[in-house]
């Protein structure tokens, strides 16, 4: 579904992200792991299309289209997802209003009829079960004034209603408490099937207790250096991040 | 001397005032000229009075400076203040328009047979607007509420323009008001008799001869005692016009327990990117809250004119009485806005609330400017102002200009202000869930001004809403 041939980006002529290889088929469940600054969020915006980095070389396939070709939007259209670290307030705007013109935007490019108003409330009730939000987060303005956990919570909402093929969830753990944290990785699982796939991009291995990944890998310094299934993740949390840098020193540029 | 100096000299030597027949009058402002355009109308001696002496008060006035706004002196005396209403050049299919404007006219969704309708495209009989409104206007009639043009209301109701003309904006209240006094054209008259509920929203497009009105337009409406009224102005639709200058006076008056809702939609031509052309818009609009817990809401929609200046205000005279003002101001390109309100209190117990809503994109400048004020005598008086900014890009600007007068100590008073600009953020997270950049500063702009849409006439607010949406095409790179 997705692959990602050596792909270099920089910001502000620093480079981040040193020759990224990954490879992910759809039905399964990715960890990319990694100590704070290593890059991962940059990882995720740059799939996600965020404009102010510099893509100095490298290929990403999305199921035989060539991502980075296209606008943020389209890569959203053709069912890519980002759940975002700090999800955007936008008063005035309520989520449900939101999520109609984001929901038969994709409708439209899939070439499928809009929902009308009664059409899109009925999915809205199945998907908020499915997620277990409350009625009223969807009807206040999207984000605004809602807590850490209830930021989280929607993301996954609005996840169930894109039903993309591929998500990113970006620390979508950081600033939940265990329960809030158990209800965002039922909607994750509930929502995984053979033919979508997840990456999840987290510090701490706690939340893949509840997602349980297929892969895991570590990105150290702007490179994976180092993939394998989830006893990878345990072997960190017990040991942290420390033997990773220190097996990775910085090698001087030949 | 000049060939065309000396023979518009001796045409004014002459005067014109005999010549009736001529459709239209020299060009600069005299009294010669007040008593043609009073003449012109057929209209009663009160009226040439009142022009008249609205006249010698405008000769003693000077054009106002205080504004934030930037525009060359205007010379009165290169307007035609009279010109018979000269029929437009009639088109016979929509092929014929303006290809930019029909396009325009498609993003707002406006039906066929209004395309026609307002781009001057000869229409069946059955459609023809005029036919609506003469069934509108018998259905009214049958309710005792009077809604026709001013001169009509001269003519037909003499007593009614002469009990209230010019008791809320008088002739002496401000250099452009006086101009309007002077030489008003055309406007609107309302009258709802009192317990009346018009049971429709009133609107100048529903008013025979509602074209034409000019660039000296003069609006009074009055609500006896418990009666209710929406009045709609102005359309969604971009109006073209030759004239410069337009100067508009609007009076408002509610009895007891009466309520006026007056909603505006402005969408004149704000001139090309570069600031050329453009309409200024200097207008004088005002409520008086005559009687016991009476009501005004003024709420407006302004993206059009090259430079808008226009302060609708109310006076809470009446004990109890309310005055709101809603306002969304868009300004793009090179448009300069100075808008804002006045509330003044009088009454006790009376409240106020102010919702103050810019935009700016491009090159504009945006300004709010309100007074609120309260009288020694108004108890327990009540304010609530909100006046927020939002920046579209780094070259426009925005400020507010609250000015505060209170003189009663029971008085309570808040004002809060916000700026900021619309997020290379919220834009993103917009794009990342399949919305384009610019569907995604539709909804965000829309959100901003929700609490001014939700006072809209339900179907005025979505065309209100597409209106921002075009009138910020391209204005985010
Ligand atoms: N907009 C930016 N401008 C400058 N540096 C940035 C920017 N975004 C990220 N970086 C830098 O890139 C590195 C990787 O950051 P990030 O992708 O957020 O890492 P992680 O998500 O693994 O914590 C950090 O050193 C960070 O300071």
């Amino acid at each position: 579904m997705l692959s990602i041939k050596n792909l270099r980006v920089s910001i502000e002529d620093k480079e981040i992200l040193k020759g990224i290889e990954l490879n992910i088929k759809a039905g399964e469940v990715h960890a990319i792991m990694g100590p704070n600054g290593s890059g991962k969020s940059t990882l995720a915006s740059v799939l996600a299309g965020r404009e102010e980095y510099t893509i100095t070389s490298g290929e990403v396939d999305f199921d035989g289209i060539n991502l980075l070709d296209l606008a943020p939007e389209e890569r959203a259209r053709e069912g890519l997802f980002l759940a975002f670290q700090y999800p955007v307030e936008i008063p005035g705007v309520s989520g449900a209003t939101f999520l109609k013109t984001a929901v038969n935007e994709v409708r439209k490019h899939k070439g499928l009829e809009p929902l009308d108003a009664m059409e899109f409330l009925n999915v809205m009730k199945e998907k908020m079960q499915l997620v277990e939000i409350d009625k009223s987060l969807i009807s206040r303005p999207v984000n605004e004034g809602f807590s850490g956990g209830e930021k989280k919570r929607n993301e996954i909402f609005q996840m169930a209603m894109l039903e993309p093929k591929l998500a990113i969830l970006d620390e979508t753990d950081s600033g939940l408490d265990i329960d809030a944290l158990k209800i965002v990785a039922n909607g994750v699982n509930k929502l995984k099937s053979k033919d979508n796939a997840v990456i999840v991009i987290t510090h701490y291995q706690r939340l893949l207790d509840f997602i349980v990944p297929d892969y895991i890998h570590v990105l150290y310094n702007g490179r994976i250096v180092k993939s394998g299934t989830r006893e990878l993740a345990l072997e960190l949390e017990e040991k942290g991040y420390d033997w990773i840098k220190a097996e990775n020193k910085e090698v001087p540029a030949v | 001397m000049d060939i065309l100096d000396k023979v518009t000299q001796a045409e004014y030597k002459y005067g014109f005032v005999s010549d009736i027949e001529s459709d239209a009058a020299p060009m600069g402002l005299s009294e010669d000229i007040v008593r043609f355009i009073s003449a012109k109308k057929n209209e009663p001696e009160f009226m040439l009075e009142y022009r008249l002496k609205a006249y010698n008060h405008w000769l003693t006035m000077e054009v106002p400076k205080w504004q934030n706004v930037n525009f060359p002196d205007i010379d009165y005396q290169k307007i035609i203040y009279y010109s018979a209403p000269k029929p437009k050049k009639v088109l016979n299919s929509l092929d014929e328009v303006d290809p930019e404007l029909r396009a325009t006219f498609e993003k707002l969704g406006i039906s066929l047979d209004e395309q026609k309708r307002l781009s001057n495209v000869a229409v069946d009989a059955v459609l023809d607007s005029v036919s609506v409104a003469t069934t509108f206007r018998s259905k009214l009639a049958e309710l005792g509420i009077i809604f026709c043009s001013f001169s009509e209301a001269v003519k037909d109701h003499p007593d009614l323009v002469k009990k209230y003309l010019g008791t809320v904006v008088p002739y002496t209240d401000n250099f452009f008001a006086a101009l309007n006094a002077a030489v008003f054209s055309d406007g609107s008259f309302c009258y709802i008799p009192q317990g009346v509920r018009c049971p429709m929203e009133l609107s100048t497009y529903f008013r025979i001869n509602a074209a034409n009105t000019g660039q000296f337009e003069r609006t009074l409406l009055i609500a006896e005692a418990g009666s209710y009224v929406s009045y709609l102005e102005g359309c969604t639709a971009p109006v073209r016009d030759e004239n410069q200058l337009h100067a508009a006076v609007v009076e408002l008056i509610a009895m007891d327990r009466a309520h006026i809702k007056y909603s505006t939609v402005q969408n004149w031509y704000p001139g090309d990117k570069n600031g050329k052309g453009g309409i200024y818009n200097f207008v004088t609009k005002r409520g008086l809250c005559a009687g016991v817990e009476s009501k005004i809401s003024w709420t407006q929609v302004e993206t059009g004119s090259a430079i808008t200046w226009k302060y609708p205000g109310c006076i809470l005279k009446g004990d109890g009485s309310i005055g709101e003002f809603y306002s969304v101001a868009l300004t793009n390109n090179c448009q300069q806005a100075d808008t804002g309100t006045k509330m003044i209190h009088i009454g006790k117990n009376t409240k106020s609330t102010i919702i103050s809503k810019g935009i700016s994109a491009g090159r504009s400048n945006n300004s709010y400017r309100g007074l609120v004020k309260i009288n020694k005598n108004a108890h327990n008086a009540r304010n609530f102002s909100q006046c927020d900014s939002l920046l579209m890009g780094d070259q426009c600007g925005a400020n507010t200009f609250p000015y505060l007068e209170v003189d009663n100590s029971t008085a309570t008073v808040e004002h809060e202000a916000t700026t900021s600009k619309i997020g290379e953020d919220q834009i993103f997270y917009c794009n990342q869930r399949g919305i384009s950049t610019e569907d995604a500063i539709g909804l965000i702009v829309n959100g901003y001004c929700k609490e001014v849409f939700n006072q809209l006439p339900m179907e005025f607010a979505v065309e209100a809403q597409k209106l921002l949406a075009v009138s910020l095409e391209g204005s985010v790179g």
